[in-house]
C-alpha cells in the first residue's frame, strides 16, 4: 500500500469517527430551543409578576429564546439578571425597561376589610392566598413572591404591599 | 493532683496574641448587686425567638420561665431575680449592634425571692439520655463561648451520630476575655460536675477539658479538683497560646488531630465541643436547679478605671456593669461586646447583659490601620489562615463577586477569625469583605430556593387550572352526548312543556 492510500485512508476513518461524534452530540446535548428556554428560566426571579407583558416566566424565556422579547423587560431580577442572560445567550447587556424594584415586598390584606370575593385569590400565580368565598384571606408571606397582580383585582382595594426588611 | 498531658495535633497558622488579661485576672469574681431594672431579650440563643408567657403587670420571682422556646432550636428564658413586668417593648441590644429588638423588662423588688421547686428530680445518672437532655434544655442552657447553641438541641444531635470525645474548651483565645479562666479558677469542681453530667448525656467514657497555656492558676485548680474527685475518665490537655485555637473545629484538630470536613460539625468526627462555662451552668442546674440567669463576663480594655471580672444578671445593662468596675476613664472611645476580634462595637451602653455577653470592652480609638493599598501577593495571610483558605485570592474573587470561585475555594468555611487582616502589609480590610461576600452568597442561595419553590407553586396551579378546564370541558361532552342519546322525542318534549308554561 502506498503512503498516500494510508493517508486517505487514515484522514477519512478519523472524519468518519468526527461526523459519528458530531451527529450523537446534536441529538442529545441541549441544542433545542426548549433546553436553552429552561435554562433562561432558571435565571429568571420566578416572581410571575408578568411586568414583562408575558404571563409568568417561562413564557417570557421562550420569548427571550426566539427572539421576539429583548433580555431587559424584567424589573424584579434587576441588572444582574440582565448580566446573566447577555451571559447565556451571547447578546449585549442592555439597560433595564423599567427601574428594578428596591428590596423584597409582599403583599398584604386589609383582614377587616376584606369581604371575601376571591377575585386576588384566582390573580396570585402561586396560590400564595389563602381563603373561601365569602370570608376573609390573606397573603402567605413566605410564598409571596410580590408580584403585585392581587390588587388590582381587588374591589375594596384592601391589599396594599409591604417592604421586607 | 493530675498534670495536663500535651499529645497534640497541629494547627496551621494562628497568630500569638498580646493577651492583655492580667488587668481582669487580679481580682476574683465579684457579683454585681440586683440592678433595678432587668432587661430580658426574648432571643438570646441561635434559633427562634423565645414567645413570651408572662403579661404586663405579672409578679414572677427569681427562675420563673417568662418566655417558652417556639421551634425546634431555641431555649427558653427565666426571670433573672423577682419583681413586676412592666413591658414587652423593643430595646437596643448588642446582638444588633445597639439596635431594638423585643425584650421583657422587669422591674426588681430586691427580694430577689426564688420560685419554689416543684419536686425533687431523681439523681441525673438514673435518667435515660434524652431526658436528662430535656432537662437541660429546661433550664435555658446555652453555649457560653459567644455562639448560645441551645445545650440541649447539640446533645440531641450528638445522640444520632457516633461520639468518642467530649471537648470542654476552656482556651479562650482571644486577647482581653478572661470570665472562662476566673471560673475554672474559682469552680473548678463545678467544671468537672458538669463534665461528668455531659459525659452521663452523651453515654461517653472519654473527655478532655483543654486549656490554654497561658492559664497556669486554671491548669493547677482543676488538676487539684480532678485529683479530689478521682474521675479517671476526665484528662486535662494543655495546649500553646495561639489564636485562634479556641474555635471549634480548630480545638478538635489540635486534641485529637481529626479535621472537621467543610461544612461539617465536629460530631462528623465523633467530637462534641462545649464551653467550661456552660459545664458549669449545666451543674447549676441539674444539681442545684438553678437555671441559667447569670453569667461571669469580663469588663476591660483601657477605658474602664478598674478592670476585672464580674458576675452579672442577664438583664443588667452594661452602664449598670460598668459603673460597678468604676465607670469609664478619658480614653473610653469605643464599647465593645465581646473581644477585640469577634466581638460587636454597639452605640449604646443601654444594652442587656445577655448569655452571649462573654466581654465588654472599652476601649481607646484604634490607632488608624494605615491606607489600603494593592495585594502584592505576599501570601502572608495564606500562612496564618488557620483554615487553610487563600485569603488573597477569595479578595479578588469577593471583589468580582464571583459567587461561584468563592465557593470553590471554600469562603463558607471562613471562621471570621481576622488573623490575615492583621499581617496584611497592605491593610486590606480582608475579613470584613468576606463577611459581605458570605452575606451576599447567602442572600443569593435564599433567593434561588424562594425562585424554585415560587416556580413549582405557579406550575402546580397551571396544572391544576389546565385539569380543571379539561374537567369542565369533558363534562359538557357528556352531557350533550346524552342529550343527543335521548334523541328528538326528549327535545319535543322539553319544547312542548315549555309551550305549557309560556300559555299560562
Amino acid at each position: 500500500m502506498s503512503a498516500v492510500t494510508v493517508a486517505v485512508l487514515t484522514i477519512a476513518a478519523i472524519a468518519l469517527i468526527a461526523g459519528l461524534g458530531l451527529a450523537a452530540a446534536y441529538r442529545s446535548l441541549p441544542a433545542k430551543e426548549e433546553d436553552i428556554a429552561e435554562r433562561v428560566n432558571e435565571l429568571l426571579p420566578q416572581t410571575q409578576c408578568a411586568q414583562c407583558g408575558y404571563p409568568g416566566c417561562r413564557p417570557y424565556a421562550r420569548a427571550v429564546v426566539d427572539e421576539s422579547a429583548p433580555i431587559n423587560l424584567c424589573p424584579p431580577g434587576g441588572e444582574d439578571t440582565v448580566r446573566r442572560l447577555a451571559e447565556l445567550l451571547g447578546r449585549d447587556v442592555l439597560p433595564l425597561a423599567e427601574p428594578a424594584p428596591i428590596g423584597r415586598a409582599v403583599a398584604i390584606i386589609d383582614e377587616p376589610a376584606c369581604i371575601g370575593c376571591f377575585h386576588c385569590r384566582n390573580a396570585c400565580p402561586v396560590d400564595a392566598i389563602v381563603g373561601a368565598h365569602q370570608l376573609m384571606h390573606t397573603v402567605i408571606e413566605s410564598e409571596c413572591t410580590g408580584c403585585e397582580l392581587c390588587i388590582a383585582p381587588c374591589p375594596v382595594d384592601c391589599i396594599s404591599m409591604r417592604k421586607l426588611a | 493532683m493530675s498534670a495536663p498531658t500535651y499529645d497534640l495535633g497541629t494547627l496551621h497558622g494562628g497568630l500569638r496574641l498580646p493577651g492583655n488579661k492580667k488587668e481582669s485576672t487580679e481580682n476574683p469574681i465579684y457579683d454585681i448587686p440586683i440592678p433595678k431594672q432587668l432587661v430580658l431579650p426574648i432571643a438570646q440563643h441561635v434559633g427562634d425567638p423565645a414567645q413570651p408567657i408572662v403579661g404586663i403587670g405579672e409578679h414572677v420571682l427569681k427562675g420563673q420561665l417568662i418566655a417558652d422556646p417556639d421551634g425546634t432550636v431555641g431555649a427558653p428564658v427565666h426571670a433573672s431575680s423577682s419583681g413586676k413586668v412592666v413591658a414587652i417593648e423593643p430595646w437596643p441590644i448588642s446582638r444588633r449592634h445597639g439596635d431594638p429588638a423585643p425584650c421583657i423588662v422587669i422591674e426588681t423588688d430586691g427580694e430577689d425571692r426564688p420560685i419554689e421547686r416543684a419536686d425533687t428530680p431523681p439523681p441525673y445518672d438514673s435518667l435515660p439520655r434524652d431526658v436528662l437532655a430535656q432537662m437541660i434544655l429546661q433550664g435555658g442552657i446555652v453555649g457560653l463561648g459567644g455562639a448560645v447553641f441551645p445545650t440541649a438541641q447539640k446533645l440531641l444531635q450528638a445522640n444520632t451520630c457516633e461520639i468518642d470525645y467530649l471537648l470542654l474548651n476552656g482556651v479562650e483565645c482571644e486577647p482581653y476575655i478572661s470570665c472562662d479562666d476566673v471560673l475554672m479558677r474559682e469552680r473548678a469542681r463545678e467544671v468537672i460536675g458538669g463534665a461528668q453530667i455531659l459525659m452521663h448525656a452523651l453515654g461517653l467514657d472519654v473527655s478532655y477539658i483543654v486549656i490554654e497555656s497561658d492559664k497556669p492558676e486554671a491548669v493547677k485548680a482543676l488538676g487539684v479538683a480532678l485529683g479530689e474527685i478521682g474521675d479517671e475518665r476526665i484528662v486535662l490537655k494543655q495546649v500553646p497560646t495561639i489564636y485562634p485555637s479556641g474555635g471549634e473545629d480548630q480545638l478538635v484538630q489540635l486534641v485529637t488531630k481529626r479535621e472537621v470536613p467543610s461544612g461539617g460539625l465536629p460530631t462528623d468526627v465523633g467530637c462534641l465541643v462545649q464551653n467550661v462555662g456552660t459545664a458549669v451552668a449545666v451543674y447549676d442546674w441539674i444539681e442545684n436547679h438553678e437555671p441559667l440567669i447569670s453569667r461571669v463576663t469580663t469588663v476591660t480594655g483601657n477605658g474602664v478605671a478598674m478592670p476585672m471580672n464580674v458576675r452579672a444578671r442577664f438583664g443588667t445593662t452594661v452602664a449598670d456593669v460598668i459603673n460597678f468596675a468604676g465607670g469609664y476613664t478619658e480614653h473610653a472611645k469605643q464599647l465593645i461586646i465581646g473581644g477585640p476580634m469577634f466581638g460587636r462595637s454597639v452605640t449604646t451602653d443601654r444594652v442587656p447583659i445577655v448569655k452571649a455577653s462573654n466581654c465588654v470592652l472599652v476601649m481607646s480609638e484604634p490607632p488608624a490601620p494605615g491606607p489600603q493599598m494593592p495585594c502584592i501577593r505576599c501570601g502572608e495571610c495564606a500562612e496564618v489562615c488557620p483554615i487553610m483558605l487563600l485569603p488573597q485570592q477569595l479578595f479578588w474573587y469577593a471583589c468580582a463577586d464571583d459567587e461561584k470561585k468563592l465557593r470553590v475555594h471554600g469562603l463558607t468555611d471562613c471562621i471570621e477569625c481576622g488573623c490575615c487582616d492583621l499581617v496584611c502589609p497592605s491593610h486590606i480590610p480582608l475579613t470584613s469583605n468576606f463577611r459581605v461576600a458570605k452575606g451576599r452568597i447567602q442572600e443569593l442561595a435564599d433567593e434561588k430556593a424562594r425562585a424554585e419553590r415560587a416556580k413549582r407553586r405557579f406550575e402546580a396551579r397551571n396544572e391544576r387550572i389546565e385539569r380543571d378546564q379539561r374537567e369542565r370541558e369533558a363534562e359538557l361532552a357528556k352531557q350533550k352526548s346524552e342529550a343527543k342519546k335521548a334523541g328528538p322525542a326528549a327535545i319535543a318534549e322539553i319544547l312542548k312543556r315549555k309551550q305549557q308554561k309560556d300559555d299560562d
